[in-house]
């Protein structure tokens, strides 16, 4: 079973996604999560993925990822599941100074 | 004709300076917008030169970025030049320092990182493979975070023999290998940590930044958290240094090239007055390898001034006579290009300074 994703990005992260903001994954696998959407997206982004999460796996601590509008930290983090033509989106908090 | 160039690691990215005379600048930046550059090198031995930045996104994390065209480009690895392998369950927080090798290993670079660890490359600065010995090592879980973090922040490669490399941590203290990284050993003999009940241990110490001779290579100065120290024996044992200096504490110290080159130090009041003595920018010089330390501030401003140097930004260039940098957190820049007889400013309003580089380019 195919399921089809779209990833939004802030447009401060469109230069490392080939110029885009959005972008259509398919994923051939059975309950896909976070995660494999971003290990997918890697193979073809690899500077934009690297922003997300750290080199063990752990979303940044100040990148938030929403799945459907839902905060994933509040569900099952990078394990969450995705649905048949879920939105995540990924929104940068409020930091720095 | 040659030119100078500064590279300026702040807060908010790296400015870059460009001198034929050392007396007028011409500034760009920020390059890598938004990113705390806390560490920058400027590689002279491969040409073109190639500029090296670590810095640090607020929310899009840890990278380095390498140039070889003087900043107009850079490149970054796509997955990423500096990570910890998957079963060291440890993520790169800040890149603290990148430290070209000795002349004769010209594609090595040195990176110490947040949380303590080396890693070293072998193509220039491109990717870094972490150095297992260290991170392996039994003392590892003692070593403790200072105000600034658990970092790596000093690698000093030694320039004759590869085989040898100095490192320095907060806290963790100086660490040596005379194999090439292979084995580790803690080289604080005589260097204090006046914040633990044994005050002289082995190894905990918070040492804040260690700097190498030009001239003789076992000739050592170490800024500790209280307390300067000299060492003559490579590390193996060190002495108390502070004759002349207004207080024992800071981060800032370099030395200056050549035979007639000298040891730089920026003090600070103390621990818990962590500001210049008495408002002044005083930087001290010692010509006789830290025995004792004489004022060199002409030109600083001499009072009001309530900023500090961090432990990379003062820094020296190779001209002759050399020049010396310092930055503050305030976002200034200061130079000398007499040797440190006297200062100019060569910047200012800059976001807060983390680390000065300077290179002669021809």
């Amino acid at each position: 079973m195919t399921v089809r994703v779209t990833l939004e990005l802030p447009s401060v992260l469109a230069d490392v996604a080939g110029g885009r903001r959005t972008l259509a994954v398919e994923m051939d696998r059975p309950d896909p999560t976070v995660a494999d959407l971003l290990d997918l997206v890697a193979g073809v982004h690899p500077h934009l993925v690297r922003r997300l999460r750290t080199e063990s796996g752990q979303l940044r601590r100040h990148v938030n990822v929403y799945a459907d509008g839902a905060d994933v930290r509040g569900a099952d983090g990078t394990a969450t599941v995705l649905g048949q033509n879920a939105v995540v989106l990924v929104l940068p908090s409020v930091a720095g100074g | 004709m040659t030119q100078v160039m500064l590279a300026v690691g702040t807060k908010k990215g790296l400015f870059l300076g460009w001198s034929y005379d050392r007396d007028s600048w011409e500034w760009e930046g920020p390059h890598h917008s938004m990113a705390a550059v806390a560490a920058v090198a400027i590689d002279t031995r491969r040409s073109p030169v190639r500029l090296m930045a670590g810095g640090r996104n607020e929310h899009w994390g840890p990278a380095v970025f390498t140039s070889d065209d003087r900043g107009r480009s850079w490149a970054e690895e796509p997955g990423g030049s500096i990570a910890f392998p998957a079963d060291a369950g440890a993520d790169v927080e800040q890149i603290w320092q990148l430290q070209p090798g000795p002349e004769s290993r010209p594609d090595e670079v040195w990176a110490g990182v947040e949380p303590s660890a080396l890693f070293r490359s072998e193509d220039g600065g491109r990717t870094f493979e972490l150095v297992r010995a260290l991170w392996d090592h039994p003392h590892r879980p003692d070593w403790q975070p200072g105000a600034g973090g658990q970092c790596l922040h000093t690698v000093l490669p030694h320039p004759t023999d590869p085989e040898r490399v100095m490192v320095a941590m907060s806290t963790g203290g100086v660490y040596v290998t005379e194999d090439a990284g292979a084995t580790w050993n803690p080289s604080n003999g005589g260097v204090r940590i006046p914040f633990l009940p044994d005050q002289e241990a082995e190894y905990g110490q918070c040492v804040h930044k260690v700097v190498r001779d030009c001239e003789d290579p076992d000739l050592l100065m170490l800024q500790n958290h209280g307390g300067v120290y000299r060492s003559a024996d490579g590390g193996k044992s060190w002495q108390e240094a502070h004759e002349g200096l207004p207080a024992i504490f800071g981060f800032g110290l370099t030395r200056t090239p050549g035979p007639e080159g000298a040891f730089f130090i920026f003090p600070l009041s103390a621990d818990m007055s962590r500001f210049p003595v008495d408002g002044r920018a005083g930087i001290y010089r010692s010509v006789d390898g830290g025995r004792a330390w004489s004022d060199s501030s002409t030109g600083l401003p001499e009072s009001g001034f309530h900023t500090i140097v961090l432990r990379d930004a003062l820094t020296t260039d190779a001209a002759d006579p050399a020049g010396i940098y310092l930055g503050t957190r305030s976002g200034e820049v200061w130079g000398s290009s007499d040797g440190g007889t006297s200062w100019n400013q060569l910047v200012s309003h800059l976001p807060d300074v983390l680390c000065v580089r300077a290179a002669v380019l021809s």
